[in-house]
């Protein structure tokens, strides 16, 4: 499917602490925009792809918006490693003639306290979760400090090599008018002074909690040419599952700091035409800061416990560093949804329509989450 | 949305674990086709897909493979102890074998009842046993 299909068109809602509307509206409206954004119509929509944890059927967003003959649809579980494999599903769809117009999205209301996942559970914990919740590690930011602890022991990671990924999150979010962190800047004072969530992760090693919805559209190569923006190619496109992973508590394998995403950038690089010194800028999966790191060295931008300090030298960030990374503010700064904004944001990068634009991007590096199932994307400005 | 500790669902493939802790054993599976050690508890083996099990008496010592300090905002039956601490304990039998506990005091099962300094990846600890509602959750101890 190398270079088979592009990305044609993407959209968003407004990005906020707290959205008026459902889940639904929000996602048809970003999914409203991005058609426009590729001048297609509506009722040209046949193929749909998103994540499980939507709280909505595929049905709810053909009705609302007028799609008349859907033929693919198809959903990717496991939250933040989901978004690529939207993406990347939507583009199988696509390459292999089971849609001609497929559209991705996510949408997400997570800023009031009320919606978050950990907050709502019953007393007896079912599933894998059942072998760590008991004992107080409760939410998803407990579960990456058990990590980062451990990658602090190994690598040597620091506390200052976190706050290298939230500083530069900040600062591009601070260049970026739609992210909800634009007007508040945030100094390396203000991140040691924070407030300890699960030690050794603090205040601002967490996302945001935050509402919004984000859309693309991807249609085949030579549809693409006759659309109204240029093409954006998904040039590769990898899933994966590593051997006896457990999403987020990721203890109970021989070798825990090896990830799914490991598996997922092997064949992502097997499947592409170029290597990951040829990419201009990267867009990683980042509910939490350690999580940057650790794929920065997955996708074999630096070696094994050396993403600390490959962050320290201002490589991450835009102007000046080597691998600007996240350059929307991503979900610590931007918004958080699952990370689909990242997928949008490379897309801007290679458009060359980014508020901290990389000069001349054009090959980017998509990634999702880190330690659980996960997925990744290589986005091309040309087909070679 | 519960207000109490949570405990684990206890099925029929755990169900030999939680009955271990009950008489002051920590049971691991042991495939009884090729003898791998596996947990957390499920059907099959992942090396040799046999479905024979076997349950081993582990000796109940390991090391901190790695630790957190847990911070409010949290579950309401948690916050008396918060901060409190999470660790993840891999047993002498088997280093890929790890657990998730607490690190507790001798002479408390509170799972803040040890001073945050002892808290270290390497620590050498033993288990020992507090009963929730019926379910005896492991915990450790500094050796």
């Amino acid at each position: 499917m190398k270079d088979a299909t592009a990305i044609v068109g993407i959209g968003q809602t407004p990005f906020a602490k707290e959205l008026a509307g459902t889940e639904v509206a929000l996602a048809c409206r970003a999914i409203r925009a991005a058609l426009a954004d590729a001048g297609i119509a509506p009722s040209e929509v046949d193929g749909l792809a998103s994540y499980t944890l939507e709280p909505l059927v595929e049905m709810d967003v053909a009705r609302n918006l007028g799609f008349s003959d859907v033929r693919f649809f198809s959903q990717v579980g496991y939250g933040g490693g989901a978004g690529c494999a939207v993406v990347g599903h939507a583009a199988m769809a696509v390459a292999t003639g089971h849609a001609r117009v497929a559209v991705a999205w996510r949408s997400r209301k997570r800023g009031s306290a009320e919606n978050r996942p950990w907050a709502n559970v019953e007393q007896v914990i079912e599933g894998h979760p059942a072998w760590s919740r008991p004992w107080g590690l409760l939410r998803p930011a407990d579960e990456v400090a058990m990590m980062t602890r451990r990658s602090m022991h190994e690598y040597g990671l620091t506390r200052d090599h976190l706050a290298n990924v939230a500083l530069a999150a900040r600062k591009h979010a601070n260049r970026n008018p739609d992210a909800v962190m634009y007007e508040r800047p945030l100094t390396r004072e203000q991140y040691f002074a924070a407030r300890w969530i699960s030690e050794p992760l603090c205040l601002f090693d967490n996302c945001l909690e935050s509402d919004g919805a984000v859309a693309c559209v991807v249609v085949s190569a030579e549809q693409a040419r006759d659309c109204r923006q240029a093409p954006v190619y998904v040039h590769a496109y990898a899933q994966a599952i590593s051997p006896q992973l457990q999403p987020m508590t990721n203890f109970f394998c021989p070798d825990p700091l090896r990830g799914p995403a490991w598996n997922c950038a092997r064949d992502l690089w097997a499947g592409a035409d170029f290597g990951p010194g040829d990419v201009d800028v990267v867009q990683l999966y980042d509910a939490f800061t350690p999580l940057v790191l650790w794929s920065l060295e997955a996708y074999g931008f630096c070696g094994r416990g050396e993403a600390g300090d490959f962050s320290s030298a201002s490589n991450l960030e835009w102007p000046g560093g080597s691998l600007p990374v996240n350059t929307s503010g991503g979900g610590l700064s931007e918004v958080y949804i699952h990370g689909f904004n990242l997928v949008t944001e490379g897309v801007r990068q290679i458009r060359g329509t980014s508020t901290n634009q990389v000069e001349d991007a054009q090959r980017c590096l998509v990634a999702s989450a880190e330690g659980v199932p996960t997925s990744a994307l290589l986005l091309s400005g040309s087909r070679p | 949305m519960t207000t109490e500790r949570l405990l684990p669902a206890i099925d029929l493939h755990s169900a030999p674990f939680w009955e271990g802790t009950t008489h002051g054993e920590l049971r691991v599976q042991r495939c009884a086709a090729c003898g791998h050690l596996r947990f957390p508890p499920r059907p099959f083996c992942p090396v040799c897909t046999s479905d024979a099990v076997q349950w081993r008496a582990m000796a109940g010592t390991g090391s901190i493979w790695s630790f957190v300090v847990v911070h409010p905002p949290v579950l309401e039956a948690y916050l008396p102890f918060a901060p409190y601490n999470v660790i993840v304990v891999e047993l002498d039998e088997d280093p890929a074998i790890r657990m998730v506990g607490n690190l507790v005091s001798a002479s408390s099962t509170v799972p803040n009842s040890v001073d945050r300094a002892e808290l270290a990846v390497g620590r050498r600890v033993r288990v020992v046993f507090d009963t929730i509602e019926g379910v005896a959750l492991p915990l450790w101890t500094l050796v």
